[in-house]
């Protein structure tokens, strides 16, 4: 576990997405993958409400030593996670961010030529092309929500490859589950810091 | 979602209902649809798709027929449970009347949500306290872990007082917040909650009629057995219900000493031994509460948090209890007695009026149709009414948490 990370005891995830995509589901995983590693304390929610396929959608996590009690809603992140880079600035996926936090985003490009000026680290990861690779496509739409675990576990190391493997394999079958950690650990080697 | 480490899941707090009623041996449930208790009956009408639970799933047009289903059910001898939200309740109202007065021992999840109009799919608690009067206990939970636990101690509370048992729960907050639970084993279960022995038995060979038109005054029924009027009934509702306390406290006890957790039976607190200032609510704005506790006696404030579990019965001794030794309570309702105010607010002063024990009881409206309650608000209400307080004009007027207009 990677406690030096977790100033004053938590660490804050906002997922952004777009409904169907899976931001709510890998925000799940997420604190699975979390427990697995030893964080006490684990939680994960949909940003409360209606969902619609396409409109923006927030979920998030939260990771902690111990018991997690605060139930509210996520102000100022420690960690923004992007699977769609459109939603950088249409959802001002930023705001509010811890100084020195990170933003990791879905996108070929390297993190210095996504634009984005601010006291946070940011963290690229082709994920869309590692489902691609990995032939990860449901209903002929590559799957990028699992794989961006894996840019997590690279840019922040909370959780490792081994624990959200376990995690995977306790969300889906087997066979759904080698396919989402192949695409996972394709992205983890491909997340540019 | 169901990582397993040392038996502890990762799931919301409806799959941590769902999980209870399988282990509970539930063999009738009917349910219709509603966010954010949806996803309860999902999970069961999924088990007993699969076989892994042995109930048969009623699906009903509405929630009037959920429970009516129910009623039938548990009239003829099974185990049955429902859920709603919100609306989805107050359509059933009438059968939730019913479902007390003859006195069945269902368990229904009511995962709270605002009343409409407005719509709102959000969490408060208005829709169980429109309940509080039919009859039913009413406890409310922090956590997942707790939904989990009351649940399976709910059918024992139940069938030991023959009264109705309302779960209630905060919607979003904790019926879709995935955390830690650790699912109580299907031995631990069988051992606390017996088979179910219906208290009602339908013999074909021994007629009868169950819950006819009841005269005012008690009669000889055909047989010329002397019956019960409707007032006597009602006393007995109310004797009954008036000495659950101790079956909901002992079913907690044992639950404890089988499975290593309890919830503290009608209240809890947390850090309020020597606490002079105590911060009151119930369900899941409790855990927010104990935030606010650890900042404020960060700062030497003698603060604690007066948790309160079980509504219906309300607790009246065990809050004189304790209260004794504070000089403020300040409660937090997330529901209103439109033209009055906060219900546990005015049920705290009605315990109060002949105790003797007086603290300055403080009413806040707070989290009304999901309204974010971040702990920095209850600091700056707790601290308001402090410092009123220590003004000598304590402030007695119900105020709001974070309105803005």
């Amino acid at each position: 576990m990677s406690t030096e990370t977790l100033k004053d005891g938590m660490c804050e995830i906002r997922w952004h997405g777009r409904g169907g995509q899976g931001a709510i589901s890998s925000a799940k995983i997420l604190a699975a993958a979390a427990y697995l590693a030893g964080f006490k304390g684990v939680t994960s929610a949909p940003n409360f409400g209606a969902e619609r396929r396409g409109a923006p959608v927030t979920a998030l996590t939260r990771l902690a030593a111990e018991e997690i009690r605060i139930y509210s809603q996520v102000e100022t992140p420690d960690v923004v996670v992007v699977l769609d880079d459109t939603l950088l600035r249409t959802a001002n996926a930023t705001a509010g961010l811890k100084p020195g936090g990170w933003v990791i985003v879905n996108s070929c490009k390297n993190p210095k030529d996504l634009g984005l000026k601010g006291d946070f680290q940011v963290a690229t990861a082709d994920a869309t092309g590692a489902a691609v690779d990995v032939d990860l496509i449901v209903s002929g739409v590559p799957m990028i929500n699992t794989p961006m675990l894996g840019a997590i576990a690279k840019a922040t190391g909370f959780v490792s490859l081994d624990e959200i493997k376990e995690a995977l394999s306790d969300a889906f079958s087997p066979k759904a589950a080698h396919k989402n950690f192949e695409a996972a650990k394709l992205t983890y080697q491909r997340t540019k810091l | 979602m169901g990582t397993k480490k040392h038996h502890i899941s990762i799931i919301t707090g409806n799959d941590a209902a769902a999980e209870a009623v399988k282990l509970c041996g539930v063999q009738v449930v009917a349910a219709y649809p509603i966010t954010p208790q949806s996803s309860v009956v999902e999970a069961l009408s999924k088990y007993v798709e699969q076989g892994i639970m042995n109930a048969e799933f009623v699906t009903v047009e509405s929630e009037h027929s959920a429970l009516g289903v129910c009623i039938a059910a548990s009239t003829v001898g099974a185990r049955v449970f429902t859920a709603t939200s919100a609306n989805g309740l107050a359509y059933m109202c009438e059968q939730v009347h019913w479902a007390a007065g003859a006195r069945l021992p269902i368990v229904m999840c009511c995962v709270n949500r605002a009343m409409a109009a407005p719509w709102s799919v959000l969490n408060d608690q208005q829709d169980s306290m429109t309940m509080r009067d039919a009859g039913w206990i009413q406890i409310f939970c922090r956590n997942n872990q707790e939904i989990h636990d009351t649940v399976i101690q709910a059918f024992k509370i139940a069938e030991t007082v023959h009264v109705p048992v309302m779960v209630c729960y905060d919607g979003y907050i904790l019926s879709h917040t995935v955390m830690p639970v650790e699912l109580v084993s299907q031995e631990k279960v069988d051992a606390f909650l017996p088979k179910y022995v219906p208290h009602t038995i339908l013999d074909p060979s021994h007629p009868r009629n169950l819950n006819p038109v009841t005269l005012a005054d008690p009669r000889k029924d055909g047989s010329g057995t002397l019956c019960h009027g409707y007032m006597e009934l009602r006393y007995l509702h109310q004797e009954a219900l008036l000495n659950s306390p101790a079956a909901i406290v002992a079913a907690d006890k044992e639950f404890g000493k089988l499975v290593g957790r309890n919830w503290g039976g009608m209240v809890w607190g947390y850090r309020n031994e020597d606490a002079e200032i105590l911060l009151m609510a119930a369900g899941s704005l409790t855990m927010e509460l104990s935030v606010a506790v650890d900042a404020m006696r960060e700062e030497g404030i003698k603060v604690g948090v007066l948790g309160l579990r079980v509504y219906r019965p309300f607790p009246n001794k065990e809050l004189v209890e304790a209260v004794r030794k504070a000089k403020l309570v300040a409660v937090f309702d997330k529901s209103l007695s439109y033209g009055n105010e906060g219900p546990i607010c005015a049920d705290l002063k009605s315990a109060l009026y002949t105790s003797g024990v007086s603290p300055v009881v403080h009413g806040y409206i707070t989290g009304l149709g999901g309204r974010d309650v971040k702990y920095r608000h209850l600091i700056e209400a707790a601290k308001k009414s402090i410092a009123a307080l220590n003004n000598g004009n304590p402030v007695k007027e119900t105020e709001w948490v974070n309105v803005q207009i």
